[in-house]
């Protein structure tokens, strides 16, 4: 392994990393908003919404991320969506993590004992108070880990936004490989780079899970 | 001559596809009456007691409390409205609890109260206070559920219930859930509430407490109610079969 | 610009041709990724040590970058090492492997799982150690096991879309040339994506139906 080379490219990828975690962070807070309007759509009484929510999960899910972000961002300009590719990728990874975020949000707050329901709406609360002080709390208890695998793949999931120029750590590492014929060590770097974003993200979402741990 | 009924239950009926859970029912308690729903599983007790307060909707009949029918016929969102106002005021209790978790002792009983009769937090206090001296728990105001034993559980979740000041309360097999020696406990919460004359409608498998605290009992099978009268009656001199035969299994797995 | 969808027709054979590239990839590396993970399965639970921790370095690795990184490992790597492989077999390999891992997770926890009182119980019966892992402890693992590794199959399916990054002519790549002719990307991909979808349904129904015959089979 060639580790002169590794340490002179190593700020290279470094300044490629804060582009991946811009675009982990970005496309995850997009996800999540797309993951609980999914999953509000797929629980209403509305036959309409139920339907909407379920094709968004379906399509989203049912096809893969890169032509999603192909779609997105050649296409886009032919039906006047003009965005670099930057936006594109944080826009397209987030409304596809979204579909895979809704999914996990329905099901914790499926999962939350129909006791609950009973025992509130027994006491003459509204469908929408039990949701919002009996129902949600204790499925956002329930939603903390399986969102975090979410993420997990989510952050792995950048790197398809090397595939439209993005200049992002695979995109690096791509690049590197191409000029420097090095690919183990290119692999290594950028890998190591991508398991300690990977590692620290897993010990938020730890953190986050013990604390909202039920007492 | 009898008062008006308080809980009027008329022709109730309710069928799964082909199966009847239910069929032709009629009740009447009086106001302050304590009233015992007995009888083996799958008879339709438990189904009975929640189309009171409309948590099983009958499939026809009515449900009457006081002047107000509980299920009538009104628009969804009339309807829903209409509904959580009844609740209000019919209090249940179940067989496992349904305590809240994320709350406090605390929270699981001001809770509705708060949201739903706008109290001020002083007065939610009170509340809280009062209800669980009724149920003799005052010291675990501030515990979490998890951290209480089974009977004390369900006196917190009659504590909730009695909350919210209800005309009737509803019990579902409150201790079948609990180890033997927590039923005590609860039996004896339930057995205040009938000196203080609360009207009370009671699911249970334990004949003895029936025949102690209730006014009428009454044995149900296959969806129709067998036979009833007042707890001497049903328990000394059964007049029905299958009234007789339940009983004697029950004292015999009793043993 | 505006949208023409009249200029599907004349490659429908280019997305069709695509559309068999991609289930093959697909299928080629599913079946590479299921032998090797019960091979890295055996590996990480009862392999000598000296084998066991290096193996399990390279999971861990491998689960925890990209596919696409590992991709380009891959096929630039085989280069540097001398092995000219064609792009389809780069990429069947790299998704195999990149599969074969998680898939290994999976085998792992599902030999795990089932119970030892099991193999306990089959011995007692006068099993054959053997036997008993045939007879008794394989069929409880292969149902436990099923469903989770269907579920990669799916996420394999797409990801497959991948490998046109490394010059793999599957569906992705296909609909990618029409759209250098017809400078049309927005209609091709769309149709792209279509292929994909119907192809993803026809898997989740394949899939359905092996699950029920063994969960039937009891």
């Amino acid at each position: 392994m060639d580790f002169d080379l590794i340490f002179r490219v190593y700020p290279y990828f470094l300044q490629a990393a804060l582009v991946t975690i811009q675009l982990a962070v970005y496309s995850t807070a997009l996800g999540l908003i797309c993951g609980a309007l999914g999953a509000a759509a797929r629980l209403s009484r509305s036959k309409a919404l139920r339907f909407v929510g379920a094709a968004y999960v379906s399509v989203f899910r049912g096809t893969p991320a890169l032509i999603q972000l192909f779609i997105l961002y050649f296409g886009g300009p032919q039906i006047g969506i003009q965005l670099d590719a930057f936006e594109a990728g944080v826009i397209g990874l987030g409304v596809n993590i979204g579909a895979y975020m809704t999914e996990t949000m329905r099901g914790a707050i499926i999962s939350v004992d129909a006791g609950q329901n009973e025992a509130s709406r027994t006491l003459g609360m509204s469908r929408w108070q039990t949701m919002n002080k009996v129902i949600l709390p204790q499925a956002f208890r329930l939603m903390i880990r399986p969102l975090g695998v979410n993420i997990n793949a989510q952050i792995k999931g950048t790197a398809l936004v090397a595939a439209i120029s993005v200049v992002e750590l695979t995109y690096t590492a791509q690049r590197y490989i191409g000029s420097t014929y090095k690919p183990f060590e290119m692999f290594f770097l950028a890998g190591i780079i991508y398991m300690a974003i990977i590692y620290v993200t897993g010990l938020g979402i730890s953190w986050l899970d013990r604390r909202a741990a039920i007492r | 001559m009898t008062a008006k009924p308080f809980v009027d239950i008329r022709h109730a009926a309710k069928s799964y596809g082909t199966l009847e859970v239910l069929k032709d029912i009629n009740l009447q308690v009086q106001k302050g009456q304590i009233v015992a729903i007995i009888g083996p599983s799958g008879s339709g007790k438990s189904t009975l007691l929640r189309a009171i307060n409309d948590l099983d909707p009958l499939t026809s009949g009515e449900i009457w409390l006081e002047d107000k029918q509980v299920n009538k016929s009104l628009p969804p969102r009339q309807y829903e409205k209409h509904i959580n106002q009844v609740r209000q005021e019919i209090g249940m209790v179940f067989q496992h609890f349904n305590l809240f978790p994320h709350l406090t002792v605390h929270g699981n009983i001001t809770l509705a109260p708060k949201m739903l009769k706008g109290i001020s937090d002083k007065e939610a206090d009170d509340l809280a206070k009062d209800q669980l001296a009724r149920v003799g728990l005052l010291d675990r105001i501030d515990y979490y559920p998890s951290q209480l034993s089974g009977g004390q559980k369900q006196r917190v979740a009659i504590a909730r219930a009695l909350a919210m000041a209800p005309k009737v309360m509803l019990f579902d097999e409150a201790t079948s859930a609990l180890d033997p020696e927590l039923v005590e406990e609860v039996n004896l919460v339930m057995k205040k509430l009938a000196e203080e004359h609360m009207t009370m409608i009671i699911v249970t498998h334990e004949m003895g407490f029936a025949q102690d605290v209730c006014d009428r009992v009454l044995f149900m099978d296959q969806g129709i109610v067998v036979e009833e009268g007042p707890p001497e009656k049903i328990f000394r001199n059964p007049e029905n079969e299958r009234t007789q035969n339940f009983l004697r299994k029950h004292l015999q797995s009793q043993k | 610009m505006g949208l023409d969808f009249t200029v599907l027709p004349e490659f429908l054979d280019t997305l069709l041709l695509g559309s068999l590239w991609t289930i093959g990839i697909t299928l080629s590396a599913a079946i590479l990724s299921f032998f090797g993970g019960i091979l890295f399965a055996v590996i990480a639970l009862y392999a000598p040590a000296v084998v066991r921790y290096p193996f399990r370095l390279f999971a861990w690795l491998f689960m925890g970058t990209p596919l696409l990184l590992q991709l380009f490992l891959i096929y630039f790597g085989l280069i540097q090492i001398g092995v000219d492989l064609p792009a389809f077999v780069a990429g069947v390999i790299g998704l195999g492997l990149h599969f074969a891992v998680y898939n290994s997770d999976i085998i792992q926890a599902g030999i795990l799982a089932v119970d030892k009182g099991q193999f306990e119980g089959a011995r007692t019966l006068g099993l054959s150690n053997w036997q008993s892992i045939r007879k008794i402890i394989v069929p409880q693992a292969v149902r436990a096991v099923v469903p989770p590794i269907g579920n990669n199959m799916i996420a394999l399916l797409k990801d497959s879309a991948l490998v046109s990054v490394i010059g793999v002519t599957e569906l992705t790549l296909s609909a990618q040339l029409a759209i250098s002719k017809t400078f049309r990307p927005f209609e091709f991909y769309l149709a792209a994506a279509a292929c994909y979808y119907v192809i993803n349904l026809l898997l989740e129904a394949g899939l359905r139906r092996i699950e029920r015959r063994i969960q039937a089979a009891r």
